[in-house]
Order: C-alpha cells, then structure tokens, then sequence
C-alpha cells in the first residue's frame, strides 16, 4: 500500500466506493424524475409521452440499473447504520457485507423479470 | 528482576532511571489543540452531527418509502407498463399516497443533497470550486423540491 493514504482496500474501501457512486446517481435521476413527474401540471398528453420513453427496451435496462443502485444503497445504509450503532457491528462488517451482497443478487434474480420482461417481449415477440 | 525502585518514576527497565521525581517535576508540556482565551465559544455548533444523524434516520424511512414505490410502480400490476397520467390521477386521488410522496420528495432531496454537499467538501478544493458548486447544488434542490411540493398540492386530474 502506498504511503500517505486513507485508502485501505477490501471490503471497507470498495463498499464505501460503491456507496458513494450508487448514491450520486440515484440523486441524479431524483432531479430527472420530479421533472418528469411535473409534467402531469403540463398535460396528460406531454406526461404519458415522456412516461412512454420510460417502457422502451433501453431504458427498461437503465431502470434495472437503478434498481440495482437503489437496492445496494438500501442495503449497504443499513450496514452502515449498523456498523455505527450496534457495539459489535464494527467487528462484523465484513460479514455484514458479504450479507448485504447475497441479498442484493437474490433481489436483483427476483427483479429481472418484472422490470425487464416486458422489455424481452418487445423485443422478441410476445 | 527487581525493578521496584524504576517503577515508583513510571519508566520501565529500558528506559533507564527518571530524571524527574515529586520533587523535582518534568516540565508540563500543553496539549494540543486545547482551549485558551483566543479560542472563540462557540465554534462550529452541532450541525455536521445533526446531519449526520439526518442521513441515518432518513436513510431508515427511505428504505420503506422508496422501496414500496418500487414495488408499485415497476413491479406489480404489470410493472412500468401500466404508469400513465390515468395510473397517476389514481394514487393521487387518496390523500395517503399524496403525503407518502410528498414525505419521500423531502426526505430523499434532502438526503442526497446532504450526501452531494459531502462529495463536494471531499473532492473541490479550492474555495471558489467549492463555492460555486455548493451554490448550484441548494440552488437545483431548492427548486426542485418546490416544484415537485407544488405539483403534488396542485395536482388536477381533470386538467383540461
């Protein structure tokens, strides 16, 4: 490890990483949506064809991708809060994560078809 | 392997024999950082610990919050096909819903702006980068929280 860092690698490092990464780009669509959703003071007609790009096939696929950073963010959240105020969670965190993993990819398996089924269907015939 | 006479001065076999003893004391050297007539009352207040405290709780009730909707708009009842501004004027019409929204809009702004604000305060060094992106950044959450408190009050299903 170089000298002079606060980088330290592992478990700890890449899941404070992957955290801050997930949580910027949730807060990124958070601008977009309320705008899109703002549309519905516009007119009827202006929301639904804003909300149909929102079923084609690409950005079915962006919104499996911000499952997948919400559903991490959650999870990895409650490590943290976990790691902060539980007396033992500080020893545990490595365990913790490995659980907030395993949880993620269960979710992310259950989630596969109900966000991108319909984009399958489209794509490939009923 | 005696060593009572070293241990009444606090230092060990290694070290050797104290200069100092109750009579003749080391000097007292000040600790760091320690309060002195210069040193303003108050310095900072509690608002780095208030925040950090906000994104614990918030982060609790967001879980729920935004993992419902996720659940209602992308994975039931057809997942994202059915949204629309019919689908829309429908959960709004109650009340629950409503506020649901509203606490989730402030909650999770707020939230991510706290955790942006700490991105920045990392990463931009100088004070004028940091100036100018904290300013963008309350400037967008501000009117972005606005807009969408008003949409969701306003709301009219029959529009036109």
């Amino acid at each position: 490890m170089p000298a002079g860092t606060l980088y330290r690698g592992r478990e700890g490092m890449w899941s404070w990483v992957a955290h801050r990464v997930t949580g910027v780009l949730i807060f990124f669509f958070l601008f977009v949506h309320v705008l899109d959703t703002a549309l519905v003071r516009v007119s009827p007609e202006a929301y639904d064809e804003v909300v149909a790009t929102y079923k084609t096939p690409i950005v079915a696929l962006l919104e499996y991708g911000l499952v997948a950073a919400i559903l991490f963010h959650a999870l990895n959240g409650l490590r943290v809060i976990a790691v902060d105020f539980w007396s033992k969670g500080p020893r545990y965190q490595k365990q913790m994560l490995w659980t907030v993993v395993g949880v993620w990819v269960v979710l992310m398996v259950g989630a596969l078809y109900p966000v991108l089924g319909h984009a399958v269907r489209e794509l490939f015939g009923s | 392997m005696s060593d009572t006479t070293l241990e009444k001065s606090g230092v060990g076999p290694v070290e050797g024999a104290s200069l100092y003893d109750a009579d003749n004391p080391a000097p007292v050297i000040e600790a760091p950082r320690k309060r002195t007539a210069k040193t303003p009352r108050s310095t900072r207040g509690n608002f780095e610990m208030a925040a950090w405290l906000f994104m614990r709780l918030s982060g609790v009730v967001l879980v729920v919050l935004v993992i419902t909707h996720l659940l209602i708009q992308l994975v039931l009842d057809g997942g994202v096909s059915k949204i629309g501004f019919a689908f829309v004027a429908g959960r709004w019409a109650s009340p629950f819903w409503q506020v649901w929204d509203l606490l989730m809009l402030w909650l999770a702004m707020l939230h991510g702006a706290n955790g942006l604000r700490t991105v920045i305060n990392d990463y931009a060094e100088r004070p004028n980068t940091r100036l100018w992106l904290k300013g963008l950044l309350y400037t967008a959450t501000v009117f972005t929280i606005l807009l969408g408190t008003l949409v969701i009050f306003t709301f009219d299903p029959n529009i036109r």
